[in-house]
C-alpha cells in the first residue's frame, strides 16, 4: 500500500458527519454482512466518530449555510485552518477567538472580534447542547442586554 | 479534524465475490483492511470516502482471485499542530492528564503543559470495606481572595490544543544481535501496548 498524499484536502466535521450517515443508511439497506469480523472495525469507528460529532454544532448544518459562512468570511483574511476551527467548533466568546485565530491581538481590533462573533453566531446553527441550555440561560441574556 | 488523503494498493477480490459488482467489493475489501486503523504517519482511517480510479484486474497464475490496483481517497483523523480539540478527561496519573475523544483514545496532557499551577493529588477515600484512592489533578487558581483548586474530575470535558503527534513503528524487527535484542525488546513491548490501544494496530507502509 502507497500513500500518495496525505494530506489531500481538509474536511470539516459536517462533511464527515455527511458522509458517516450516508454510508450508515447504505448499510442498513444492505444489511445481511454486517456483524462479520472483517466490518466490526468499519461499525466500531463509524459509531463512536458519530457519536462524537453528533455532540458538536455540525449536527444542524448544511452546504447552503457552509456556503454562506466562507463567503462571510472573506472579509476577515483569516487561513483555511482558522476558519475551519471557527466552523467546526462555532466560538461564541473572544476568548475562544483568541485560540483558534493566531496571534488575533495583533491581527484584529476589538470591533473586528465582535464582528467575527456575531457573524459566526447569526450564519453557524447552535449545537445541541447549546439549544438545551439556552432555554435556562436566557434570563441571564435579557439582563445583559438591557444596559445597552 | 479530518483530513482526506490519497492512497494507492493492490485490492485482491476472492471468486466466490465475483457475482458481486466491482466497486462495492473493493469497498468493502479497503474498509475491511484499514477502518479503525492507524497507519504510520498518516493517522487514523475512519472510512472510505471515493475511488478514484481503478486499474485493470489479473488473474495469476496459481490464484483463482482478482488482483486490482485501485486508487483511492480515505477519510482519515490526523488534527493539525494548534488544532483545538474538545475531547472528555478519562483519568488522570503521574503522567499527566489522559483525555478520550471516544473513537480516538490516546490523548495525553504531561504536566508542564497544565494551566500553572497544578498539582497532582491522591485523594484516600475509605468506604466501609475498601480503601479506595482517587488520583486526580488539581489546577490551584489564585485570586484576591483565596487559592480556588480545581479538579480535573473523569467525564469532565476539556478544551485542548494539540501540540505534538508520535507515531509507533510496529513492523515487524527480524533477528538481531544480542545487545540490540534487549533494546527492541522494550520497543517492541511499548509497542504492543499501542497496538492494543482503542485506536488499533499500526500498520506499516511495507506491510
Amino acid at each position: 500500500m502507497e500513500v500518495k498524499n496525505a494530506s489531500a484536502a481538509l474536511l470539516s466535521n459536517y462533511e464527515v458527519y455527511q458522509l458517516l450517515t450516508d454510508l450508515k443508511e447504505q448499510r442498513k439497506e444492505s444489511g445481511k454482512n454486517k456483524h462479520s469480523a472483517g466490518q466490526q472495525n468499519l461499525n466500531a469507528i463509524t459509531y463512536e466518530t458519530l457519536k462524537y460529532i453528533s455532540k458538536t454544532p455540525c449536527r444542524n448544518q448544511s452546504p447552503a449555510i457552509v456556503q454562506e459562512f466562507l463567503t462571510a468570511m472573506k472579509s476577515h483574511k483569516l487561513t483555511k485552518a482558522e476558519k475551519l476551527q471557527l466552523l467546526n467548533h462555532r466560538p461564541m466568546t473572544a476568548v475562544e477567538i483568541q485560540l483558534m485565530v493566531e496571534e488575533s491581538e495583533e491581527r484584529l481590533t476589538e470591533e473586528q472580534i465582535e464582528a467575527l462573533l456575531h457573524t459566526v453566531t447569526s450564519i453557524l446553527p447552535a449545537g445541541p447542547e447549546d439549544e438545551q441550555s439556552k432555554s435556562t440561560s436566557s434570563d441571564v441574556v435579557m439582563e445583559e442586554e438591557d444596559p445597552a | 479534524m479530518f483530513v482526506l488523503v490519497e492512497m494507492v494498493d493492490t485490492v485482491r477480490i476472492p471468486p466466490w465475490q465475483f457475482e458481486r459488482k466491482l466497486n462495492d467489493s473493493i469497498a468493502e475489501e479497503l474498509n475491511k483492511k484499514l477502518a479503525n486503523k492507524v497507519v504510520y504517519n498518516v493517522g487514523l482511517c475512519i472510512c472510505l470516502f471515493d475511488i478514484t480510479k481503478l486499474e485493470d484486474a489479473y488473474v495469476f497464475p496459481g490464484d483463482g482471485a482478482s488482483h486490482t490496483k485501485v486508487h483511492f481517497r480515505y477519510v482519515v483523523f490526523h488534527p493539525f499542530l494548534d488544532e483545538i480539540l474538545i475531547g472528555k478527561i478519562k483519568g488522570c496519573s503521574p503522567e499527566g492528564v489522559h483525555v478520550s475523544l471516544g473513537f480516538f483514545d490516546d490523548i495525553l496532557i504531561p504536566p508542564e503543559s497544565l494551566q500553572q499551577p497544578a498539582k497532582f493529588m491522591v485523594v484516600a477515600l475509605t468506604l466501609v470495606s475498601s480503601d479506595e484512592t482517587e488520583q486526580v489533578w488539581v489546577w490551584e487558581y489564585e485570586t484576591e481572595e483565596g487559592a480556588h483548586d480545581l479538579y480535573m474530575d473523569t467525564g469532565e470535558e476539556i478544551r485542548f490544543r494539540v501540540v505534538d503527534e508520535s507515531f509507533v513503528d510496529t513492523s515487524p524487527t527480524g533477528p538481531s544481535s544480542a545487545e540490540a535484542a534487549s533494546s527492541s525488546e522494550e520497543d517492541l513491548s511499548v509497542s504492543q501496548a499501542w497496538a492494543f490501544s482503542p485506536g488499533g494496530p499500526a500498520i506499516s507502509p511495507g506491510a
